[in-house]
C-alpha cells in the first residue's frame, strides 16, 4: 500500500460512497450543535418531515450567546433567550441531547467534546462552527460547516464533500521557555497569510508539535482555520491516549485496548506526500501580538506597527492603511507598551484550564492595572469547577478580575461582554476582524500568558521577563 | 434549493480583499431562528453609521451600486466564521452571484447551498472588471454581466468572456435546484451498509 498521509487514512475510512460527480458520501461520527447555527436546520427537518438519522452520534450545548453572569437570573436578552429555548425544543422533540445552562457539562463545544472524551482519534467530526478544528488536535478530522450542511448531517449523518488538498505545517526545534502554543499559531499565519492554507487539511508535524501538551494541540488546530484551513489534524500519541482514558465517553476496558491498538495506526507514513509543505523553527518564535484586523497581522511582541508603503501590492497596502486607521495605531508605534482599556481571557482557543493556569502564574501577587478591565471566562462549567478546585478563581478575583460562567462571550460579543467603541483589548481569542468584539473595539490577539500581563501592566509587554508565581497549595493537592 | 442557470444583472466592483463574514453580517444579526430577512443588515457596520443612518462612504451605499446582484470581489472573500447568515444576507440583498479571486471554502459550499453563485476567476480578470464596473457604472441600467453556469462563462455586453471552472458535482447541483438531502437519502442503504460494516453504535465506533 502506498504510504499514506493521516488526513488520507481518516478519509478513507469515512468513505460511504463515490458520487459520479467526484465527491464523496462522508460519514460523520460526531455531531456537534449550537443554538446558533442550527434553529434554520431543524425548522428545514421539520418543514420536509425529517427525523435526525443519528441523535445518538449528535451532542448540543449552548455557547456563543449565553450570559456568564449570575445564572440564577433570568436572561436579559429576549431575543437570545428565544433561541436558547429553540434549541432545548429541537433537542427534546429530534431526541438530542443537550447541556443546557443548568448542566455542569454546559461549555463551549469546542471545549467539552475533549473533556468528555466524545471527541476521538480518527474520527470525523462535525459542528456549525467554523472552529471546529480544534478537535483535530486529536488526530480526528474536525472541521466546521453552515446551516444547510447542519441539516443535511442531522437528516443523512453523512455529508457531500470533495477531497481538500493536504498541507504538511513542520515544526523543528522546540518553543523557547515563555513561549506558547499560541504564538506558534499566530507565528504559522503570519508566515502563510489567512489564505495559506485555503483548499487544504493541514497536518501539524515535527518535534515542537509533538512536545505540546493535548490543550496546546487544541490552541494550535483551533486556529487553522485563520490560515484558511476548515480542518488541521495531528497524530494521536501517548500524549493523547493519556489525555483520553478514563473520560467519560472515552471507550474503557477491552474496547479502550482494540481503540488504542487502531488509533496508533493514525499518522502520517514515512514518505507520505503532502501537496504543499511549510516548515517552521519554533526555537525562533517570540511571543506574538496582532496590530491590525486579521490573525495574519502579527508580529512579536517586540515588533512594531508596520508601514503600508512596506508592502508589495496596492491592495495590501489598502488593507493595512485600513486597519491601521480602524486599530487607531501609527506606523512604527511599538507594540510594547501600547495600553490596553480591556483584557479577556477565554475562548475555544485558550479557555481550558492550562491556559487559566498559565495566566494566573503571571496574575497571581500582582493586580490588574486601574486602568483595565479583566474579564476570565472559562472554557467550559467543567474548567470552571476545576479552576475553583485549584484556588485560581481567587487568583484571579484577588488580583482584580471578574470570573465569569462559561462561554464564547467576548470572543464574538454576542452576549453582554463586548467592547465599546474605541476600548482596546488584549484578548486569547481567535479573531480580531473589525468589531469582533463589539463595533468600534479594537482586538490584540495573544496568549493567555502575555494577556495577563497585559492587565497587570496596564499595556502590551513581554511577559517573558517576568517572574512566574508558583499556583496556589490547593492546586498542589489537586494536582 | 433554487436553481441557477443563468443571470444577468448589474455589477457592482467591491476592491476589498479578506472580507470577512463578520463584516458581511455581524453577530447582532445571529440571534434568529429564521433564513430569511437579514438583507438589511448585510455589511452593517460598514453600511450605517453608529446612529443608524447610511454611511455616504460606504462603496455599496453609493447611488450607482442600488439595484447590483452580482458583486465583484477581491480575494478570500467570506473568510472567518462559518455563518451561513452571511450567504443569506447577501441573497436577501438581492445578490445572485459573486465573483473574486478566491473564496474562503465554508462560504464557498454556503453559497453553493443557497443558489447563490460563487464565481472563481483570475485576479487579472476581476481588476479588468472593476475597471468596468467603474468607467460603465454611471450609463443607463449600470454595468451588466451575464453569469452564466450551463456554459461556465462571464460576459458583458462589450466583449469581456472569461471561462470559469466549477466542481461538476456543485454545477450539476445548481443547475438544476436538486435537494442535497433527498438526493443523500436516495444512498440510504448504502450509509446503513457502511454503519454496519463498522458497527457503529451510541458510543461511536465500538469497532
Amino acid at each position: 500500500m502506498t504510504a499514506r498521509t493521516l488526513f488520507a487514512k481518516v478519509w478513507d475510512a469515512h468513505v460511504v460512497h463515490r458520487l459520479p460527480e467526484g465527491p464523496v458520501l462522508l460519514y460523520v461520527d460526531l455531531h456537534l450543535v449550537h443554538e446558533v447555527t442550527s434553529p434554520q436546520a431543524f425548522g428545514g427537518l421539520r418543514l420536509a418531515g425529517r427525523r435526525v438519522r443519528r441523535p445518538d452520534l449528535t451532542l448540543a450545548t449552548v455557547d456563543h450567546n449565553v450570559p456568564t453572569g449570575d445564572r440564577t437570573l433570568p436572561i436579559d436578552d429576549p431575543v437570545a433567550a428565544r433561541q436558547l429555548e429553540a434549541l432545548a425544543t429541537n433537542a427534546r422533540d429530534f431526541g438530542v441531547e443537550l447541556f443546557d445552562l443548568r448542566s455542569a457539562n454546559q461549555g463551549i463545544v469546542h471545549v467539552i467534546g475533549p473533556e468528555l472524551g466524545a471527541t476521538q482519534p480518527g474520527m470525523v467530526i462535525v459542528c456549525g462552527d467554523s472552529h471546529t478544528s480544534t478537535h483535530g488536535a486529536f488526530g480526528a478530522l474536525a472541521f466546521g460547516i453552515g446551516t444547510s450542511e447542519v441539516e443535511h448531517v442531522l437528516a443523512t449523518q453523512c455529508l457531500v464533500m470533495s477531497k481538500p488538498r493536504t498541507l504538511e505545517a513542520h515544526f523543528t526545534g522546540r518553543l523557547p521557555p515563555g513561549v506558547t502554543a499560541k504564538d506558534l499559531i499566530l507565528g504559522f499565519i503570519g508566515r502563510v497569510g489567512t489564505a495559506g492554507a485555503t483548499g487544504h487539511v493541514i497536518e501539524y508535524t515535527g518535534e515542537a508539535i509533538g512536545a505540546l501538551s493535548m490543550e496546546e494541540r487544541m490552541t494550535v488546530c483551533n486556529m487553522s482555520i485563520e490560515a484558511g484551513a476548515r480542518a488541521g489534524m495531528i497524530a494521536p500519541d501517548e500524549t493523547t491516549f493519556a489525555y483520553l482514558a478514563g473520560r467519560p465517553r472515552a471507550p474503557a476496558g477491552a474496547a479502550w485496548a482494540r481503540a488504542r491498538e487502531r488509533w496508533e495506526e493514525l499518522h502520517g507514513d514515512p514518505g507520505a506526500t503532502y501537496d504543499t509543505r511549510v516548515s517552521i523553527d519554533a526555537a525562533t518564535l517570540a511571543p506574538h501580538v496582532t496590530w491590525g484586523t486579521s490573525p495574519g497581522m502579527v508580529t512579536d511582541i517586540l515588533g512594531r506597527v508596520p508601514d503600508p508603503a512596506g508592502f508589495a501590492t496596492e491592495a495590501e497596502r489598502r488593507a493595512v492603511a485600513q486597519a491601521l486607521a480602524y486599530m487607531a495605531l501609527a506606523p512604527g508605534t511599538p507594540l510594547a507598551g501600547l495600553p490596553v482599556d480591556r483584557v479577556f481571557l477565554g475562548s475555544c482557543t485558550n479557555g481550558r484550564i492550562g491556559d487559566l493556569r498559565a495566566a494566573a502564574r503571571v496574575v497571581r501577587g500582582r493586580r490588574v492595572a486601574p486602568t483595565v478591565r479583566a474579564l476570565v471566562v472559562p472554557g467550559s462549567q467543567q474548567v470552571k469547577a476545576q479552576a475553583e478546585r485549584e484556588g485560581l478563581d481567587r487568583v484571579f478575583q484577588d488580583a482584580g478580575f471578574e470570573w465569569r460562567n462559561a462561554g464564547c462571550s467576548m470572543c464574538l460579543g454576542m452576549n453582554a461582554d463586548v467592547l465599546r467603541s474605541g476600548e482596546r483589548c488584549a484578548s486569547t481569542s481567535n479573531r480580531n476582524f473589525e468589531g469582533r468584539q463589539g463595533r468600534g473595539g479594537r482586538t490584540h490577539l495573544m496568549s493567555p500568558a502575555m494577556a495577563a500581563a497585559a492587565a497587570v501592566a496596564g499595556c502590551l509587554v513581554d511577559v517573558r521577563a517576568w517572574e512566574l508565581a508558583e499556583l496556589p497549595a490547593s492546586f498542589e493537592l489537586a494536582s | 434549493m433554487d436553481a441557477f442557470v443563468r443571470h444577468t444583472g448589474k455589477a457592482v466592483a467591491f476592491t476589498r480583499d479578506n472580507v470577512d463574514t463578520d463584516q458581511i453580517i455581524p453577530k447582532q444579526f445571529l440571534k434568529g431562528i429564521e433564513r430569511t430577512g437579514l438583507g438589511p443588515a448585510l455589511f452593517h457596520d460598514w453600511r450605517y453609521q453608529p446612529d443608524g443612518t447610511p454611511n455616504p462612504d460606504f462603496e455599496l451605499n453609493r447611488p450607482a451600486a442600488q439595484g447590483a446582484s452580482v458583486l465583484v470581489a477581491g480575494r478570500n472573500f467570506g473568510c472567518g466564521s462559518s455563518r451561513e447568515h452571511a450567504a443569506w444576507a447577501l441573497a436577501d440583498a438581492g445578490f445572485r452571484a459573486i465573483l473574486a479571486p478566491s473564496f474562503a471554502d465554508i462560504f464557498f459550499a454556503n453559497c453553493c447551498q443557497n443558489a447563490l453563485l460563487p464565481v472563481r476567476l483570475e485576479a487579472s480578470e476581476i481588476d479588468e472588471l472593476w475597471r468596468r464596473c467603474q468607467q460603465m457604472e454611471s450609463g443607463e441600467g449600470g454595468y451588466q454581466l451575464t453569469v452564466d453556469l450551463e456554459t461556465q462563462r462571464v460576459t458583458d455586453p462589450r466583449g469581456f468572456t472569461a471561462q470559469f471552472v466549477i466542481e461538476p458535482y456543485r454545477r450539476e447541483m445548481l443547475l438544476r435546484g436538486l435537494d442535497e438531502i433527498g438526493r443523500t437519502l436516495l444512498e440510504e442503504s448504502r450509509i446503513a451498509a457502511f454503519e454496519r460494516r463498522l458497527a457503529i453504535g451510541a458510543a461511536g465506533r465500538a469497532s
